[in-house]
């Protein structure tokens, strides 16, 4: 297929996505249980925007960071203080006298400044913490986010924060297509930056330090780049989260929120812009919708469905990432992105795979012995 | 072209290299040979600026470049071919060598080097869409050396170009070595492989536990005894 017959593929794909949930969102009423689709939507969107940017630092540079639930945190708040009307503030900022700020931007450059404060904080961060390595890393930029998380609740700045209290009537869109459009911009500029030589040089970083270094790439100064990118789109993302919740607190962006990321992007795969998009809009649809009925006390008539109950929706996350972890190592696309041929070649495949199913499955316990065997080696 | 005086490193308590000298000519090819742990490595690796230096000077082309950062010695035209290949496993053929050519910006001429480095290797041109992992031994060397040869080097260095890989590749490594320095890029080459070295070089140092025990023209040195009974086992 030619490139130009691809980009015309890809308008027309996106300009009819667009079309049907205008239409969708048109036709099916607020009260229907079908209203989730929206949810998934709009929640999965912007997940899909935290996870690709978590991408760019764990999956391109191989960077081990978990501070993504802080940088979002820090992107929320910025773009909630600076977007409260004037008028409001006093309801708001009930115990702190109406608050510092006593203005409002508008609501595209409170994005930018969302985004533009996470990018700065993590900056800062970077320059001590990116000179350590892997696990410490992770450590490093998780107590980060739990530092911020509290500082956020300090009372002392709750002229500014709010303190441990809502911040709230701060503007809000009322269209699923605007988280829609908005991340999709934010993922078309990560990718445009993934194909550049900066993302070439990010995936050297990755694959060999030393060599990267001996071809003239300032480690340092990549990985300071990748980071404070990746905590931008975080920050926006952050933006973007505080609208669709409508109120935001601090005590919501705990470690835990992060995982749910790392979650996506290891479902997704590591190295996959696509892979983290489709893994995003899974995981909110279980999350929000589909897994729902696993934490509703169920009965059958008079018999009371075992082990179904507040919480087990969990539990069966557990076993999912289990799964994956120990059968399907890659997540779902490996380090592959999309592209029409090879969605037109998955199609032309498709009968043969589903044939192939049996065999695959008799074939799990040989997958086992395997492993083990390997594992013994490197024992010995 | 290069010279080294008095390099001395030191790896924590280890003394790696004891006051090392040498003198690289320009459009020759020299060779570094020695057994392992001699330092062979760590002295082409301190010219790179990727290990520290507790002593001595680096001067290339008149310039001081004993404290020059990684990146401005490649900019200034020194290139490395890592021991190892260490070629980006995940990244094609094609991104690999891009990479190689990472600080510079003139696309017009990269795009010619890359057509360059595709005639010296016709292997590679085969398999520019292929992830460099997938590739043999002997191609993954050839992507490393065409890898180098993308920084438009002045000073090529190779750290056992030949390591792991079967005689007959070993020597078709050797010719190409041979064409490069032709086009006018000066060698500096480590080896185990000491008799196909010294055969190809026009001068030649010999490193035991960190300084230099013995240097002269390629072909000297394959006759001297000393070399012989220790490098050549003859």
């Amino acid at each position: 297929m030619s490139k130009q017959k691809k980009w015309l593929l890809s308008c027309i794909a996106i300009a009819a996505f667009l079309a049907i949930v205008y239409v969708l969102e048109a036709t099916i009423p607020k009260s229907s249980q079908w209203s989730m689709l929206f949810t998934v939507l709009e929640k999965g969107s912007i997940y899909a925007l935290v996870a690709v940017s978590m991408n760019l630092v764990n999956g391109f540079t191989g960077l081990f960071s978990l501070g993504q639930a802080g940088f979002m945190l820090i992107g929320a708040y910025a773009y909630a203080i600076f977007t409260i009307p004037v008028e409001q503030r006093a309801a708001v900022y009930q115990y702190f006298d109406g608050g510092l700020v006593q203005f409002t931007l508008p609501v595209i450059v409170s994005i930018l400044i969302a985004g533009l404060v996470a990018a700065a904080f993590a900056f800062l961060i970077g320059l001590p913490v990116l000179r350590l390595k892997s696990d410490y890393l992770a450590i490093a930029t998780l107590g980060f986010a739990e530092i911020i998380r509290a500082i956020f609740q300090w009372n002392t700045l709750g002229p500014i924060t709010n303190g441990s209290n809502l911040l709230r009537k701060f503007y809000t869109y009322d269209s699923a297509l605007y988280p829609i459009i908005a991340c999709g911009i934010c993922i078309a500029i990560i990718v445009l930056l993934i194909n550049s030589s900066y993302g070439r040089a990010f995936k050297a970083i990755r694959e060999d330090e030393i060599a990267a270094e001996a071809m003239g790439i300032n480690l340092f100064k990549h990985k300071q780049m990748s980071f404070v990118i990746s905590s931008f789109f975080a920050g926006v993302g952050g933006a973007l989260l505080a609208m669709f919740q409508t109120t935001i607190q601090a005590s919501a962006f705990k470690a835990a929120m992060t995982y749910e990321f790392l979650l996506i992007v290891v479902i997704g795969g590591m190295g996959s812009v696509t892979g983290s998009v489709i893994a995003s809009y899974l995981f909110i649809a279980c999350r929000e919708w589909w897994l729902r009925f696993l934490d509703a006390e169920t009965y059958i008539g008079d018999f009371k469905v075992p082990l179904l109950r507040a919480g087990f929706r969990n539990v069966v996350f557990a076993v999912i990432i289990m799964i994956i972890v120990l059968f399907y190592r890659k997540g779902i696309m490996g380090t592959n992105e999309f592209s029409w041929d090879a969605l037109i070649r998955w199609f032309k495949n498709l009968p043969k795979n589903i044939k192939s199913i049996p065999g695959r499955i008799k074939n799990i316990p040989n997958k086992f012995k395997r492993k083990s065997k390997k594992e013994a080696q490197i024992n010995e | 072209m290069l010279k080294i005086e008095n390099l001395n490193v030191h790896y924590g308590g280890i003394h790696a290299l004891r006051g090392v000298n040498m003198h690289i000519q320009e459009g020759k090819i020299i060779s570094l040979i020695g057994a392992n742990g001699a330092g062979k490595s760590t002295t082409l690796k301190s010219i790179m600026g990727l290990v520290d230096k507790s002593a001595g000077s680096v001067i290339y082309k008149g310039e001081d470049i004993t404290k020059a950062q990684t990146i401005d010695i490649v900019k200034k035209g020194i290139s490395l071919t890592p021991e190892g290949r260490r070629v980006f496993p995940d990244l094609t053929v094609k991104e690999n060598l891009l990479l190689g050519a990472y600080l510079r910006k003139d696309k017009a001429e990269i795009k010619k080097d890359l057509e360059m480095v595709y005639g010296l290797f016709p292997r590679l041109l085969e398999r520019e869409w292929q992830i460099a992992a997938t590739l043999s031994g002997g191609e993954q060397q050839m992507l490393a050396v065409g890898r180098s040869l993308m920084s438009k080097p002045q000073l090529l260095m190779m750290d056992e170009p030949s390591l792991g890989l079967a005689p007959i590749i070993v020597k078709s490594i050797f010719e190409i070595i041979k064409e490069i320095n032709k086009n006018g890029v000066s060698v500096l080459l480590i080896e185990q492989n000491a008799k196909a070295a010294l055969e190809i070089s026009d001068y030649a140092y010999v490193l035991e536990t960190g300084t230099v025990v013995l240097e002269g023209p390629g072909k000297e040195l394959i006759t001297n005894d000393q070399v012989r009974k220790a490098y050549l086992g003859a």
